[in-house]
């Protein structure tokens, strides 16, 4: 069994680091980080962290150990050169352990910088980095109906990281917040199970917990164009000091909490007319099945067949100018609120190229004129600039810390 | 709360039908085969699998294989009377029509494209051992509507009066009296919180709360008072003109109030300052309230099981707010205990759940 294998991979690391089979790892290092046009895996552990330390050389020594060890797990190995069990039995263990023998599990650890991490709520320049700050990085503004929790919003890094195995996501993620003891905290962090997108034409649109497939229009991996002019961060678009970005992205999370049980007494024709789309297929209202284009300009019995405050048209490329997202949503459940009903929702995760033109517009629409609003709270919400990928010796954000 | 297919769905008062996409088919499958008919519509024609049908529960499977959004009509024998229709069908998708058919001559129509009298056909309903009972008369009709109406109308009047007291009292300084006056003034808005709703920007004048707001936009309202801040802007007028509903709209009205309940009220966010949220509470349940009320006597030959749940629904909740009196009002929100929200919260979701199929049954 496959599993096996990968458990020897783990056991041996310390001589001779044996790869395990490649089917499943996905590679760290490239021109673009990983776990953003990776096809979406089914689990998430996304952390916030505030840095404790005042220290920049403190801060780079962190980002070096979490490049180390983001790369080996990502490889199927103990986030330490050691291993879970094979080292002193004085000292406590460089891997948690509870990954032993579980494969790497489709693992992708994504990076991103939060705009306090230039400058703090004074505007101050907390680690000589605040010429560099992007001008699109800044906290998004209120939108209505925003019912955010501070506990759940912002942060000056952060790390997300998938992977097909939860228990996998969640040793990515606990083993790097114990490397960051003492230069920064953990803000805040979000279980995410269920993918709400597609980022890959491989993949089968999924549900999120309204009942409707969601992402259908999102942009995916095999389309480079689209990704060019949508996703990733252009060198004309960060001149100067924020040239450091270019080949990266920007990463926003909503936390959307829904109104489950409200939602559960919609009658289906309502709940089809708020998304403007069937739930069954999810074909359009206008006809035909998933993927035909909407037609909004057909006329219905009472105004157009999607009606003017449906989901679907509300946030439509065609009413924004073109503007596309990479949506990587996931669906979480947080147990229940102390009501008993569901603390649930959609972990809203969109990678674009300037949020500015590419979330705040949309947003903005939203909040304001669409039907499924009355049946959504959001209650987290964080923007990051995401570095690009790095080459062999490198580490992530080098190119912001070390850029000439 | 929103009900974007009301005007679609009661143009002419269907009381025999209602379109749904997810109905038990039990009914159907006891009585064979022959109660389900498949109904294709295309750009110049309408086949039905069958012309006649036995008396029953009917369902006509609708499937639009033209390129314009269709709809389908089960008309009575004069052609005019709508006793069943489905709207909005987009071309390659299907819709299911469910009506409640006693025997007699019918007319089935497809209006690809929505245009004109449709492509008609003659269809015949025959007597079998499932003949629905009489339909609802329309004076019991008339009568649910009339007193929900006149309802409406005296809580929109006592909402102005009350308004101005109020405003007057703030403007004067007289901040005690306003005050008392707030929650009180505040439950004849909540009563009929989904009829003001549809009036423009009515609402969000009026109610909106400080979360609500987008950048830039001027706080007006009751909220902006609560916080003692900024004097209320004038809107009611636009209400006192005269209202006539259909009966869907007085369902889902209800329906939408004790949306309002389980999504604001019963969890504080409603009235974060004054802590009043079981006034709002009370009126909301009100509003819900009378409009069943009304509706009473056409659920109970409807679906007597349904207004017996609701009935008794509505007084388990009202006994848990009953309790919670103190005076001529209540208590603040923020005196109760986490046990007696949670008491609240779970009478609402037991009143809401059934509620939700309150407009399904009246039209059925």
């Amino acid at each position: 069994m496959a599993a096996g294998a990968f458990a020897a991979g783990r056991a041996t690391a310390a001589d001779g680091e044996a790869p395990p089979a490649a089917r499943d790892a996905f590679a760290f290092r490239g021109p673009h980080q990983s776990g953003i046009v990776t096809p979406a895996q089914d689990r998430l552990h996304f952390a916030a962290f505030d840095v404790t330390t005042g220290s920049r050389a403190q801060l780079v020594a962190l980002l070096k150990a979490w490049t180390e060890a983001a790369d080996r797990m990502m490889r199927g190995l103990p986030a330490g050169e050691i291993g879970p069990v094979e080292g002193s039995s004085l000292l406590p263990p460089d891997d948690t352990g509870e990954a032993i023998g579980l494969p790497a599990s489709g693992l992708t650890i994504t990076f991103g910088f939060g705009p306090t991490l230039f400058r703090d709520e004074q505007g101050r320049d907390r680690f000589g980095l605040a010429e560099r700050q992007p001008s699109a990085l800044h906290t998004l503004p209120h939108f209505p109906g925003d019912m955010l929790d501070p506990a759940r919003s912002h942060g000056d890094l952060c790390v997300q990281a998938c992977a097909d195995d939860p228990q996998v996501a969640v040793h990515a993620i606990r083993n790097l917040a114990r490397i960051g003891f003492g230069t920064v905290a953990v803000r805040w962090s979000q279980l995410g199970f269920g993918r709400t997108s597609t980022t890959s034409t491989s993949q089968s649109t999924p549900r999120n917990l309204f009942g409707f497939k969601d992402g259908t229009a999102n942009v995916k991996a095999e389309e480079p164009d689209a990704l060019d002019e949508h996703i990733w961060v252009a060198p004309e678009d960060v001149s100067g000091g924020a040239a450091w970005l270019a080949g990266g992205s920007y990463l926003v999370t909503r936390r959307i909490n829904m109104r489950i049980e409200t939602w559960d007494r919609q009658p289906l024709g309502d709940q089809e007319a708020f998304v403007g789309r069937t739930k069954g297929s999810g074909a359009p209202l206008s006809g035909g099945e998933e993927f035909t284009e909407p037609d909004f300009s057909m006329p219905g019995s009472d105004g157009p067949v999607i009606a003017q405050d449906a989901h679907v048209r509300v946030v439509h490329p065609d009413f924004h100018g073109g503007a596309r997202m990479l949506r990587r949503g996931y669906n979480f459940v947080d147990g229940t609120d102390s009501l008993g009903g569901l603390n649930a929702g959609l972990f809203f995760i969109a990678f674009v190229r300037d949020p500015d033109t590419h979330f705040t517009p949309i947003q903005t629409a939203m909040a304001k004129s669409d039907a499924m609003m009355e049946y959504l709270k959001v209650t987290g919400s964080a923007v990051f600039a995401v570095p690009p990928g790095i080459g062999d010796g490198e580490y992530v954000g080098q190119a912001l810390f070390e850029q000439q | 709360m929103r009900k974007p297919l009301l005007v679609a769905l009661v143009a002419a008062l269907p009381l025999f039908a209602a379109c749904t996409e997810n109905t038990d088919r039990s009914e159907a499958a006891d009585g064979g085969e022959s109660r389900t008919i498949t109904v294709t519509s295309t750009d110049d024609g309408c086949d039905l699998s069958a012309t006649e049908a036995p008396s029953g529960t009917l369902t006509f499977e609708v499937a639009n294989k033209g390129s314009a959004v269709t709809e389908f009509y089960l008309l009575g024998e004069d052609g005019q009377r709508i006793v069943g229709e489905v709207e909005n069908i987009g071309p390659q998708l299907s819709r299911e029509l469910v009506v409640s058919a006693p025997a007699g001559s019918y007319v089935t129509a497809c209006k690809p494209g929505m245009k004109g009298e449709g492509i008609r056909d003659d269809f015949t309903v025959t007597a079998s051992d499932q003949e629905p009972t009489a339909g609802t008369d329309d004076a019991a009709v008339d009568q649910a509507l009339e007193s929900y109406e006149d309802y409406v109308q005296e809580q929109t009047e006592q909402l102005v009066d009350k308004t101005g007291q109020f405003v007057a009292l703030y403007k004067a300084g007289e901040d005690d009296r306003a005050r008392a006056l707030y929650p009180d003034a505040r439950t004849h808005w909540e009563r009929i919180e989904t009829v003001a709703e549809s009036f423009g920007d009515l609402d969000p004048k009026m109610d909106a709360r400080e979360a609500d707001l987008e950048p830039g936009q001027k706080w007006t309202g009751w909220h902006r008072i609560e916080k003692d801040l900024w004097p209320p802007a004038d809107g009611y007028q636009a209400l006192s003109a005269k209202l006539t509903f259909t009966v869907d709209q007085v369902a889902n009205g209800s329906r939408g109030l004790l949306e309002e309940v389980a999504n604001g009220k019963v969890t504080g966010e409603e009235e974060i300052w004054s802590h009043t949220d079981l006034w709002d509470f009370q009126a909301n349940v009100d509003g819900a309230r009378v409009a069943f009320e009304g509706l009473e006597p056409i659920v109970e030959q409807k679906d007597p099981e349904l207004a017996d749940t609701l009935e008794s629904r509505f007084a388990e909740l009202q006994k848990l707010l009953d309790a919670q009196r103190a005076g001529d009002g209540f208590v603040t929100y923020d005196q109760l205990a986490q046990d007696e929200v949670q008491a609240l919260a779970n009478a609402v979701n037991a009143l809401a759940e059934p509620l939700s199929r309150l407009t399904a049954a009246v039209l059925s």
